[in-house]
Order: structure tokens, then C-alpha cells, then sequence
């Protein structure tokens, strides 16, 4: 084939013809350009990628989900009936890890400056014997059901008002077959009391594996053997002016074999014992890393990879007078790639599973907040498996371009 | 020393020592060379496998820094400049041509010109048509979105030589061009080369050792064993204006 110069002048100056059209793809910066052609040049090794950081996604969403969702479990009860301050048995680890007090809190706290109302509630372990036989403990809840934030909350079927009549309770629907229970006509017993299932509610579901039983104080004392002045806690609510630490510190002086907590204490008091002095959060957390080791591994070892089949274009650019910067960039742009399509596809797929498993015994939670925390691990994690590549790729000697 | 008219020096190489490897296993691949290389001079460099061609291209690319001796590229000397440095004065002073023509593979002709542009911060939205241009001028405007793996040798050194050009390098260094060619695309890159030299006013030098390229030359430089053995200028001799103006040490 002849070759023809056409001018080579024309190189130097600018051309005076009317501009060509460009199309959107031209204007995308060549860093990108170069980044994401090397990602798809090997659709394979790029699949594989991807492949892992959707794993990797979907696992640590998950996992951050359940342990959100058992964060939102473990302390249901105390942020659906919260409190300015609760009065605790001494040593109380857990809302769930009830014992009584002496039983003369309520006056003593309703007769404190700065409070305005004082509330009992009753939590205590019963025995649950099924209408077919068989038994089963639960965790027995009971509340002033004329309270301003009434238990239980989500009621699906009958209301709280029916469980004003003595030996009546409400439980979730998920707890059907674990309680033996069929329909709501079915009776069941409670410590040997007979008792009627006045209401339903849709996911209400403990932490534990034991179901709640939620009733009024009155039944809740009368099944459990308390007296009537018992209680389990005290929720106490101040009036507007009343100063909290004052209150408690009065609150603590006059009742010495009490804790008094704030809200916030009580609540990570609760997920605290249950997942961390249990294990149970430490394993979730452990899960999550691990797919976050996973994803890394994949991607370090995929980049590094593209990296070593790109080595002659990378030394040729350095060879052009690229900066270590600019090589940088195009294998950061390339790990930054890999992640927002990882996350984008992980994302949907752990928002399907979320979705599935909605109505199961696992709760599961996806947040705003999650989501965006969950995009910048991800996108932390491609930017931190390319350390391999980046090292790779700066030790580059650009004179071997001349040895090819 | 005779020159060209209207010819400046651009690169300046002076007592320039490149000893590689570790001692006790050192060699010393060059043992002083002056070379000058001049604004609309297609200069070749010739010499047998081992004489110090290609470490000579590497120092004056300002890919490798020399063991001794100076350089100076369009003024700027290369004395105590690191790597970084040194990657500056290229992307700003020289284009590269390589025997292999180096072409990003997952890059489209237009595009590993912009590539070059881009590198040197021309890549403003005139980027595609400055890029479109420098492949038009080089016989290729009709492939300008062509992928390299459809393209024959002789347009991937086409688009090299595009890309070389591109932002307007004083200095253009060509690694045996011609070597992965027929002869007759082989004589045609020469022939843009040497056109290159004259109707940009740049300084060409190409590494060879195909003796069908010197017809091109404006000077030809024989190195052997890490010395310049003789600089002569085959088109004045050809005028009767005898020169050499060997720096052979």
C-alpha cells in the first residue's frame, strides 16, 4: 500500500475546516475512556469481578441488615413505649432479662419533682401450654393499655381494647405454629391460667426465640403471681420544665436497690448484652468482613491481573511522559468502575432479598443511611484492592518499550 | 560543523556515559558521545546489534538518565532532574515511534492520538479534531475510528507517527520504524518521517538499520561499541559540499 503525506503542516496549526461532530462518547474524559476499555476488554476476568463485588455486597448488606434489623428488635418494645427515664431492677442486663422490683417505685418516683407520670410494666418468662399440648416459654409483656404509647403496636386482627377482659393477650401471627395456636378462637394456657387471644399483630418478633405475649398489667400480674403493686420497670416521663439529671439523680438517691437509665441508655444496655456479651453481634460483624474480604481478594486479584495484561500499554503511556499520577488514575478509575457497577447490581439484589425475607423470622433492614455507608465501602474497598495493581504499575520501567 | 540552514539545535547530548548493571557485573554500553540533533533534520543512527542504539534513544527520550554527561532538550538540561521530571520534559519535548508501534489496542485510531494530546493537557474540545487532523495528515483520515487490530502495519505506524506528532513535540525519536513493515510501507513511513522533519521543523531521529532508509537522511550517525564512529551528511556530499562532522571519541 502507498503511503501519501497529506500535509504535515497541518498537524501544527489548527485546522480552519468545519469542525467535525462529536458524538457524547468523545467527550468523556480518556482517563475513563482507557479505564473502563481495559475493564471490558476481558469480559471474562471483568465478569469475575463483578461477580465478586456483587457477593461481597449482597453479603455485607446482609449482614450489616440483620444486625440493624436485630439492633431494631432487641429494643422494639422500649422505642414503641419510650420513656424520659426507666427505673430497672439492679443489675438488669437486658429488657428482656426481667426481674421484679420492691414495689414502691411508682410512688416513689410519681412523688419526685419533675416527674409527671409514672407507668409499670410487667416482663417475665411464663409457660405457654398449647391447645394441643406441648409447651413452650414465652416472654410475657404487660402494660397500662390506656398508656399514650399502648402495647402492643401493628394489631392485624382484634384490638387492644378486647384485651382489657381478664386472661386475654395479644401475640404476633408469625408465632402461630411455635404457640400451637391455629386461629384466635383457640384458648392456650399461661402458668396454668386459661387464657383468650384478644388481638394479632404482624411482625412483632423478639430478638430471642422467645415469642412475646403481650397483655394488660393487671392480667400480666395476675399470671405471673406479682403483687399489685409489682412491677417489672417503671417508665417515667417528666414534665417539660423538669431538668433529666436532676430527676434521676433524685430518682437514684431515694430508691438505692434501682437503676434509673435515660432511654438511650436502657436501649443500648439491651443491644449491647445481646450482641456483644452473647456473641451473637460479634458474629454478624464477622460475617460482614468476611464478605468484605472476599470482595477485596476477588478484586485486588482481578485488577492486578488486568494490571499485568495492560503493562505494555501502562510502560508505553510512561514512555509518552505520562506521570506516575496519571497511570494511577486510569487503575483507580478502573477499581472505582468495577465498584459503582458491583454496587449498583449488589444493591438491587440485596434490596430483593430484604424484600423476600420481609415476612420471615429473619429481619433484615436496608436504610438510606446503610446504603450510602454500604456504596462507600464498597467503592473503599475496589480503591483499596487496587494497591497491588498501583504498586505494580508505578514500578513500571518505561525504557522496556524499547526491547518489544 | 556544517548545519542546515535556518537549523537550531534542539537536543544536545554531551560526554554522555551509560554504565548498566551492578558491579561486579557492570558494562559500559556508552563511552562518551556528543550528538546534536537540529530542528528539519531527519537524522538516522545506525550500528550493529550491542553498539548503544537503543540506550542512546532511551537517554536522549529522557527515558534513561545518563552515568555521565550532559543533555539539553530545547533548553532544558536533564542534569539532577528524577523520574517525574524526566516523564515532564517528554511529554512536553518528544514523540515517540516505536518498532512495535505501541498502540493501545483497546483504543480506536483517533483515539490513541488524543491519548497522546490528552497527556500533554491538550485535551480540550478541540482534542478529537486536532487528533482527526494529525491522522488525516499522516494518509489516514479515512480510518480515524479503526481499531489497531484492524488496521494492517503500515497504518498502525501511521497512527504512531500521528500520535508522535500530536501537540507538537520538537523532538521526534523513531526505535527502528520501518523494522515491522514491507519495504514499500517501510520506505513510505521513512518518507513521512522525513517530511515530518522538513514541513514542521522538527528533529527526527530513527534508529535503523535498513540501508534502503538512508536515501531519506539528512544525516547519518554510525555508533559501534558505545562510540560515535562517524556523522555525515549524505545529501550535502551528494551536492559536492563534502561534510563530516564525525565526534567519533
Amino acid at each position: 500500500m502507498e503511503l501519501t503525506l497529506t500535509n504535515t503542516a497541518l498537524i501544527a496549526e489548527r485546522v480552519t475546516a468545519p469542525k467535525r461532530t462529536r458524538p457524547a462518547r468523545r467527550n468523556i474524559p480518556m482517563v475513563v475512556k482507557l479505564a473502563y476499555r481495559n475493564l471490558f476488554h476481558d469480559r471474562l476476568s471483568f465478569a469475575v469481578t463483578i461477580v465478586g463485588i456483587v457477593f461481597s455486597v449482597v453479603l455485607v448488606a446482609i449482614q450489616s441488615g440483620i444486625y440493624l434489623g436485630s439492633e431494631k428488635k432487641i429494643s422494639a418494645i422500649i422505642d414503641k413505649a419510650p420513656a424520659d427515664l426507666w427505673i430497672v431492677p439492679l443489675g438488669t442486663k437486658s429488657y428482656d432479662d426481667p426481674s421484679f422490683l420492691a414495689g414502691r417505685e411508682r410512688h416513689m418516683a410519681i412523688s419526685t419533682s419533675g416527674v409527671q407520670s409514672v407507668e409499670d410494666m410487667v416482663v417475665s418468662f411464663a409457660r405457654w401450654r398449647k391447645p394441643q399440648g406441648g409447651s413452650q416459654t414465652v416472654l410475657l409483656v404487660g402494660s397500662d393499655l390506656q398508656s399514650d404509647r399502648p402495647l402492643p403496636w401493628n394489631i392485624a386482627e382484634g384490638s387492644s381494647d378486647g384485651m382489657t377482659a381478664p386472661d386475654t393477650v395479644a401475640i404476633d401471627k408469625s408465632y402461630y405454629p411455635d404457640l400451637g395456636i391455629n386461629t384466635m378462637a383457640d384458648h392456650a394456657e399461661i402458668n396454668g391460667v386459661t387464657v383468650e387471644i384478644a388481638a394479632t399483630t404482624k411482625r412483632i418478633r423478639s430478638f430471642t426465640t422467645l415469642p412475646f405475649v403481650f397483655t394488660s398489667i393487671e392480667n400480666a400480674r395476675r399470671l405471673t403471681g406479682a403483687q399489685q403493686n409489682q412491677a417489672s420497670y417503671e417508665r417515667v416521663l417528666l414534665t417539660p420544665e423538669a431538668n433529666l439529671e436532676d430527676v434521676r439523680s433524685e430518682l437514684a438517691s431515694r430508691l438505692p436497690d434501682t437503676e434509673v437509665l435515660t432511654q438511650a441508655e436502657f436501649v443500648t444496655r439491651s443491644q449491647s448484652y445481646w450482641l456483644f456479651q452473647t456473641g451473637a453481634g460479634a458474629a454478624l460483624i464477622a460475617g460482614a468482613v468476611l464478605g468484605l474480604i472476599v470482595g477485596i481478594v476477588i478484586v485486588a486479584q482481578t485488577l492486578y491481573s488486568s494490571t499485568k495484561d495492560h503493562i505494555n500499554e501502562f510502560a508505553t503511556l510512561r514512555a509518552l511522559g505520562a506521570g506516575r499520577g496519571y497511570i494511577v488514575k486510569v487503575i483507580l478509575m478502573q477499581a472505582v468502575l468495577s465498584g459503582l457497577i458491583g454496587y449498583s447490581l449488589g444493591i438491587i439484589l440485596a434490596l430483593g432479598v430484604i424484600t423476600a425475607a420481609q415476612d420471615t423470622k429473619l429481619t433484615v433492614i436496608m436504610t438510606p443511611h446503610l446504603a450510602a455507608a454500604l456504596f462507600a465501602i464498597t467503592i473503599g474497598m475496589c480503591v483499596f484492592a487496587a494497591i497491588s495493581a498501583i504498586v505494580k504499575v508505578v514500578r513500571i520501567d518505561p525504557a522496556v518499550v524499547f526491547s518489544r | 560543523m556544517s548545519q542546515p540552514h535556518n537549523s537550531k539545535v534542539i537536543l544536545e547530548a554531551q560526554g554522555i556515559v551509560k554504565v548498566l548493571g551492578e558491579a561486579p557485573n557492570q558494562a559500559k554500553v556508552l563511552k562518551g558521545i556528543d550528538l546534536q540533533l537540529h530542528t528539519g533534520e531527519l537524522t538516522l543512527l545506525m550500528g550493529p546489534s550491542g553498539s548503544g542504539k537503543t540506550t542512546l534513544l532511551s537517554i536522549l527520550g529522557c527515558i534513561l538518565s545518563p552515568s555521565e554527561g550532559r543533555l539539553t532538550l530545547a533548553g532544558h538540561s536533564t542534569h539532577n532532574v528524577g523520574p517525574e521530571g524526566l516523564a515532564d520534559l517528554r511529554r512536553r519535548h518528544v514523540g515517540f515511534i516505536f518498532q512495535g508501534y505501541n498502540l493501545v489496542p483497546t483504543l480506536t485510531a483517533v483515539e490513541n492520538v488524543m491519548l497522546a494530546l490528552d497527556l500533554r493537557d491538550q485535551n480540550g474540545p478541540d482534542a478529537y479534531d486536532n487528533a482527526a487532523t494529525a491522522l488525516e495528515a499522516v494518509g489516514l483520515g479515512h480510518r480515524i475510528e479503526a481499531m489497531p487490530s484492524k488496521m494492517s502495519g503500515g497504518e498502525k505506524q501511521r497512527v504512531a507517527i500521528a500520535r508522535a506528532l500530536a501537540g507538537s513535540p520538537s523532538v521526534i525519536l523513531a526505535d527502528e520504524p520501518t523494522a515491522a513493515l514491507d519495504g514499500t510501507n517501510g520506505m513510505a513511513v521513512m518518507e513521512l518521517l522525513a517530511r515530518v522533519a522538513k514541513d514542521t521543523q522538527r528533529a527526527v531521529l530513527a534508529v535503523t538499520h535498513d540501508h534502503r532508509t538512508l536515501q531519506y537522511a539528512d544525516r547519518i550517525v554510525t555508533i559501534d561499541d558505545g562510540l560515535i564512529l562517524k556523522s555525515e551528511r549524505p545529501k550535502l556530499a551528494t551536492e559536492g559540499a563534502a561534510n563530516s562532522d564525525a565526534t567519533a571519541h
